[in-house]
């Protein structure tokens, strides 16, 4: 009889380690031999323990951009989840033009690069040449998104939504057309209301997609660098100052190359923790494994 | 790979993670492991168990750097009883 398997498949792995090794295991693992040293050029390193670690865990200024850092990401999720499965609930099932029409406009601020949406909404949120900005003064609110720290949330924040609530439109569309319609066939025959539909068909079909948005908006918003960059230049103040663009100020801006490889490494251990939860909720929330 | 700027520490780190990855892989196809519910709020597999354990440790780590003044060597001993009860009754 047959092996069930081929061992030899693993070969077939190969490639894409070898590109992960390279692209980030390799980076990493220099990374962590920056994070212990104070370096000042190539061959040019003295070992100083964990002394960045313990600056970066005291410093107050990281402390803030890190909450700043959370709600952020936390109000992307909050807004763009639910608005998304909105959207793509409102969508045509069709395959008419109909439909073809909403997924190319749907698709297009995902097409925009992430500095040209930050200079789009610099120019936008303008109270004297932006369409937005304008508008905004017109019906009496003093709006100024580089002298007011609440407004430069609010379009830093409405920008996001912008640009990535039609990743989540889009993957929530996917998995609603894979639901078989015998589905809502069965539903229909029951007399469930839209909510129940909503609740206990469409929704834990959805489960797969939603967490691959959750996942990708949590990632993409907790490392958001360029369109605040463009945008605020992480002003006013330091009210949209998250922790990329402090790490980058640290790095590049600075030369605290082992200061910034501790911090760097804080970061990629909160974004590991908190992928991991939500990963680990959202995949067993509702499937009785849950305690 | 002098820019990399090794360490011996930082050395020793990494050849024990990839010690640790061989031994679980080893262990694996000697007895592959199978989920089971523990204390955990969620059933997991040995090598769900070792991640915690792993993340739970550089956690114990950064928290004894932030909170205490006495050497890291208790953290380490701190992580390891973490580690052992997570493989345990995780």
């Amino acid at each position: 009889m047959d092996k069930p398997w081929n061992n030899r498949a693993w070969f077939l792995v190969i490639p894409v380690f070898v590109l992960v090794a390279f692209s980030a295991i390799i980076p990493l693992m220099t990374v962590v031999n920056y994070s212990v040293q104070d370096i000042f050029g190539p061959g040019q390193a003295f070992w100083v323990g964990t002394e960045w670690f313990e600056k970066v865990l005291h410093d107050e200024r990281l402390h803030d951009a890190l909450v700043r850092q959370i709600l952020f990401s936390l109000a992307v999720l909050a807004i763009e989840i639910p608005l998304g499965i909105l959207v793509a609930l409102s969508m045509p099932a069709d395959k008419g033009w109909r439909t073809s029409l909403v997924l190319v406009l749907l698709a297009l601020p995902l097409l925009i690069p992430w500095n040209v949406v930050g200079t789009i909404w610099q120019i936008f949120g303008r109270a004297d040449i932006g369409l937005g900005g304008a508008a905004i003064r017109a019906l009496g609110i003093d709006y100024n998104y580089t002298g007011n720290p609440r407004d430069a949330w609010l379009t830093v924040l409405v920008m996001d939504v912008w640009h990535w609530t039609s990743l989540v439109a889009l993957l929530c569309y996917a998995g609603l057309r894979a639901i078989p319609p015998a589905y809502y066939q069965a539903a229909k025959i029951d007399g469930a209301s839209r909510w129940a539909v909503f609740r206990h068909i469409e929704l834990p079909k959805m489960r797969g997609v939603l967490i691959i948005a959750v996942l990708l908006r949590f990632m993409d918003s907790f490392m958001i660098y360029t369109e605040p960059f463009v945008l605020t230049g992480g002003g006013p103040g330091n009210a949209t100052t998250f922790l990329s663009q402090y790490l980058t100020r640290m790095a590049v801006g600075q030369f605290d190359l082992g200061v910034a490889a501790a911090f760097s490494l804080i970061y990629f251990l909160i974004v590991l923790l908190f992928s991991y939860v939500f990963y680990t909720f959202i995949t067993t929330v509702g499937t009785g494994d849950r305690s | 790979m002098e820019w990399m700027a090794w360490t011996w520490p930082t050395a020793l780190f990494f050849v024990t993670i990839a010690l640790m990855l061989a031994g679980m892989t080893a262990w694996q196809v000697v007895s592959p492991s199978v989920e089971r519910r523990g204390l955990l709020p969620m059933p997991t597999t040995r090598g769900d168990r070792l991640f915690i354990g792993l993340l739970g440790s550089a956690y114990i780590h950064l928290g004894w750097l932030a909170l205490a003044d006495a050497t890291l060597w208790w953290a380490l001993a701190l992580s390891l009883v973490w580690m052992a009860a997570v493989m345990r009754y995780g």
